[in-house]
């Protein structure tokens, strides 16, 4: 199935100012708002954890209150989930999945502008009433954690706000999926079998369908807050009937697959990266599809993991222990055809190589500490500490965040046309991959010490390795802007890059100039 | 500013000495608190039989990595083989951590179904959750002697921007309450947690018990310390402005000693209920007295209010409020009853008439508020 596609001559005329971004409906264009808005609330996201790490630096309270201590939280864990990484990757599919797949375009465009527009409107509904209350110390924004269980949340008089935000977000997250099963399934290149997609393209197809699956869960859920709040309803007040726990359960039936929906992009940018540096077709395709496919699958069976402290009967805790150490298998055998693919080939060590070999060895260690978290009665030591900050942090900084820096160095040249600058990009990575550990690691330590996550202040044994975590964090933050001026340099403009960029490149997307002319396939390739 | 700069510089360069000299290791600690129950030696057995089992893949799945990162380099002159797949390594590489899976799950297990185990237990503690303290609940034959255990409110002071006290300097900082929570040594301890408010979660490391406090949930867990001594854990789940705040001190003891501690509560709790059950008229001065006890302690209304009624981050002030200052019929209904939907608790349940006449009183007679006296019989009679 393909769509043939001919253009009108003023199609091909690009609007300029405002407009073009406004009423745009060319996939690279709303890839790259994506990526834009993502990487500005990274740097938000980044500010707010900042703020965490310096009153953490020390015990006693030095700079913020633990209201705000517990909003700076709150908004770092929403902003990052839902600001940085989910948009960075629907920005990654938008250029990515039509020229993959030898499409112009995607296949819904008005539906594609729709989804991201709707995304600045969210963020700022969340983070208004961040400024409501006169001063910016008294601000009132959410400080009930990212997870925002009842009853906590249902203390928080500005909820109707987080409402609509997580309400907007869910909309855009389901058009951008809807529009990106429809491109995949509609607008592959004559001879494109689903069998021989990219893996980039094979995970966004699962991730989307992920999503489909849980975002109304997410919505759902955050509607059952507002009649609460709002309409007399019980459904998790415990005075009028109802159930804190069921909370839980609709949450992290949303919530577990919602962190596999963004390392499965992950897992696919690693796997285009590491054969094109090793020079050897990726080991085991076909397990490496089935594995993505049964990680989706176990990723809805095994959310109580979360919750093991709630009290479940024991026949659950078992079930839901089982369930979650057999996600290792499949992971496993990611990680294991990545280094088989990597064996006996002929490695370079391009920037975005070094990304995906960092992504692999810190995504591992993430995938152990995860290992470990699955254990039950492990966990009732672990659940709530600096254990599980420093297991999610190596998941989705070292996993998700550096996957798609990995994967800007790997596309940028064909993006913009021009090649960036090494030195400051080598910068960039081992600033970043030494301060990441830097702030991590010890986070371990703290944890199985006894830190409980979400504290303002603490006891004085864990002085040291906080002082650790807060120098680390400012390293790594200000590493970040070496990135932003890379970008901004290489988009001005710089050594040309040729179409194929790479030398051991494959795949569509460099059969195309660089840079990427404005309608991807004009005519669709033929595919063998 | 100045003082935090100073701190700061000062945690900085005593961290560089101890990285220097190595001390960082011996002082501090890695790993988990030592156990002192059995259950807890299960528990870290099983985490590091998880945490080795871990180290050992790593080991074995980054030696593969970095040999071919080194030697299949290409400027090293390596040419790529154009194997990619092998349907027989594939197979048991799904199969062996298959395998390694069930030599953790099958003591997990067991351990799991120990823990669970709650059966025969010599006594049992009610232990509930409230923003941000915990009450404590024992039955003395037949009698409830119930009390509140709230962090040293000298300590949440200290932790106050601008305090200008050095915490560091602090014994046990954030880790000292009122009122410890007392039990046997050896005997099998029942705990029923719940929440009056929002989920907190019970944890003592050393004990290896977590479990989470849910209003409307009554969920069992149990411990038998093997080692007379105290101690410290913190609220787990995250409860609200001051989750920081709420600690957890459990002071074990000797059988005979804790009879006696139990007894001596009980003979309290009679007196307290006595006192506040009669009839008795107070003076102001009296009720203002006790009320500022309560205001800073027991009812840890100065968490949310400020130590001086000055309203703390969301929570409203009372120096000055309609409600502190109007008919007194308003104030009592607050206090006694709170309101649904806010952070604002029915202290009824914590508090008994006495209690709550003595910290209404002070509320409406301080930092510049005058208004009426409540009494005893007035809470009595409100709804
Ligand atoms: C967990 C935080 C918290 C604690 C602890 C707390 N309160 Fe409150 N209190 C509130 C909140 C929130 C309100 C506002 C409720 C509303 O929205 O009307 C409130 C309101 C009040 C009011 C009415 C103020 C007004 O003018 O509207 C009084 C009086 C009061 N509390 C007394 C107390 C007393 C006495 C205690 C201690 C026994 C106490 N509070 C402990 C949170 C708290
Ligand atoms: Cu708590």
């Amino acid at each position: 199935m393909t769509a043939t596609t001919t253009h009108d001559a003023h199609h091909d005329e690009i609007p300029t100012g405002i407009k073009r971004w406004l009423f745009t409906t060319n996939h690279k264009d709303i890839g790259t708002m994506y990526l834009w808005f993502s990487f500005t609330m990274l740097l938000i996201g980044g500010m707010f954890a900042l703020v965490i790490r310096a009153e953490l630096f020390q015990p006693g309270l030095q700079i913020v209150d633990p209201n705000f201590f517990n909003m700076m939280t709150t908004l770092h864990g929403l902003v990052m989930v839902f600001g940085a990484i989910m948009p960075a990757f629907v920005g990654l599919a938008n250029w990515q999945v039509p020229m993959m797949i030898g499409a112009p375009d995607m296949a819904l465009p008005r539906m594609n502008n729709w989804s991201f527009w709707i995304l600045p409107f969210a963020g700022i509904l969340l983070l208004a009433p961040m400024f409501f209350g006169g001063n910016f110390s008294s601000g009132q924004g959410p400080a009930f954690g990212w997870t925002f269980y009842e009853p906590l949340s249902g203390q928080y008089d500005k909820l109707v706000f987080f409402v609509f935000a997580v309400h907007l977000l869910g909309f855009s997250s389901i058009m951008g999926s809807i529009n990106i099963i429809a491109t995949i399934l509609n607008m592959r290149a004559p001879g494109m079998s689903l069998m021989k997609m990219p893996m980039f393209v094979w995970t966004w197809l699962i991730t989307a369908f992920l999503l489909i699956a849980v975002m109304p869960v997410l919505a759902g859920v955050v509607t059952m807050m507002l009649t609460d709040k709002y309409f007399g309803t019980s459904f998790f007040d415990a005075a009028g009937g109802g159930d804190p726990v069921l909370f839980q359960h609709v949450f992290w039936f949303f919530g577990h697959p919602e962190v596999y929906i963004m390392i499965l992009p992950a897992f696919g940018v690693v796997s285009e990266i590491i054969p094109t540096f090793a020079r050897k077709k990726l080991f085991g395709y076909a397990s490496m599809v089935y594995a993505t496919a049964s990680i989706a699958f176990l990723s809805f069976i095994v959310w109580a993991h979360h919750m093991f402290t709630v009290g479940m009967p024991v026949a659950g805790e078992l079930y839901f222990l089982y369930a979650t150490v057999l996600i290792a298998v499949p992971t496993g055998v990611k990680i294991f055809n990545w280094v088989s693919t990597m064996y006996r080939g002929s490695m370079t060590f391009e920037t975005p190589m070094l990304w995906a070999l960092c992504f692999v060895i810190l995504f591992t260690i993430g995938g152990f500490s995860g290992l470990m978290l699955g254990v039950a009665p492990a966990d009732f030591q672990y659940h709530d500490t600096y254990f599980v900050v420093a297991h999610f942090h190596y998941v989705l900084v070292s996993g998700s965040l550096f996957a798609i820096f990995a994967a800007v160095y790997f596309w940028l040249p064909k993006w913009t046309g021009n090649m960036y600058n090494t030195t400051l990009a080598s910068w960039h990575f081992w600033l970043s991959t030494i301060a990441m550990n830097l702030t991590f690691f010890p986070m371990h330590f703290t944890g199985l010490a006894g830190m409980p996550r979400r504290y303002s202040d603490y006891p004085i044994q864990f002085t040291e390795f906080n002082a650790i975590s807060s120098i680390g964090a400012f390293i790594f933050g200000f590493s970040q802007l070496i990135f932003l001026y890379l970008v901004i340099k290489t988009i001005k403009g710089g050594e040309k890059a040729t179409d194929k960029v790479w030398e051991g490149s494959h795949g569509l997307e460099w059969t195309l100039a660089s840079p990427a002319p404005y309608h991807s396939f004009v005519t669709a390739p033929e595919v063998k | 500013m100045k003082l935090p700069f100073k701190r700061m510089t000062q945690t900085i360069s005593t961290l560089l000495l101890m990285i220097v000299s190595g001390s960082v290791l011996a002082e501090y600690k890695l790993n988990f608190q030592e156990p002192v129950t059995a259950l807890g030696q299960e528990i870290f057995d099983l985490h590091m039989l998880v945490f080795w089992i871990c180290v050992w893949i790593a080991v074995a799945v980054f030696a593969v990595m970095f040999y071919s990162m080194y030697a299949h380099r290409k400027s090293r002159g390596a040419v790529s083989a154009d194997f990619h797949e092998n349907t027989t390594v594939e197979i048991i590489w799904t199969i062996v951590p298959f395998i390694i899976l069930l030599s953790v799950a099958i003591p997990a297990t067991s351990t799991l179904i120990d823990i669970e185990d709650a059966s025969d237990s010599d006594l049992t503690i009610k232990v509930t959750g409230l923003q941000w303290k915990w009450k404590y609940e024992y039955d003395a034959d037949g009698t409830p002697v119930s009390f509140i255990s709230s962090l040293n409110p000298e300590h949440k002071l200290a932790s106050a921007r601008n305090s200008g006290v050095d915490v560091t300097k602090i014994k046990n900082y954030l880790l000292e309450v009122d009122n410890m929570m007392v039990i046997p040594v050896n005997k099998k301890v029942r705990l029923l947690v719940t929440s009056d408010d929002v989920i907190h979660s019970w944890w003592v490391p050393a004990f290896a018990t977590k479990k989470d406090a849910i209003p409307g949930y009554v969920n069992e867990i149990w411990t038998k310390v093997e080692k007379v001594g105290i101690y410290r854990g913190q609220c787990a789940e995250l409860c609200g402005k001051d989750h920081a705040f709420m600690p957890i001190v459990v002071k074990v003891v000797e059988e005979a000693e804790y009879n006696t501690w139990l007894a001596a509560r009980k003979v309290e709790a009679v007196a307290a209920a006595a006192e506040a059950a009669s009839d008795k008229v107070w003076s102001k001065e009296e009720l203002i007295a006790r009320g500022e006890k309560i205001y800073m302690g027991k009812g840890g209304c100065f968490g949310c209010h400020g130590a001086n009624g000055e309203g703390v981050a969301v929570f409203p002030k009372l120096a000055g409020s309609a409600i502190a200052t109007g008919p007194a019929e308003g104030h009592i209904d607050i206090v006694k009853n709170g309101k649904p939907g806010t952070a604002m608790a029915a202290f009824s349940s914590q508090l008994n008439d006495l209690e709550l006449a003595s910290v209404i009183t002070f509320e409406r007679n301080s930092w510049g508020n005058t208004a009426s006296v409540v009494q005893p019989a007035d809470i009595k009679a409100a709804r």
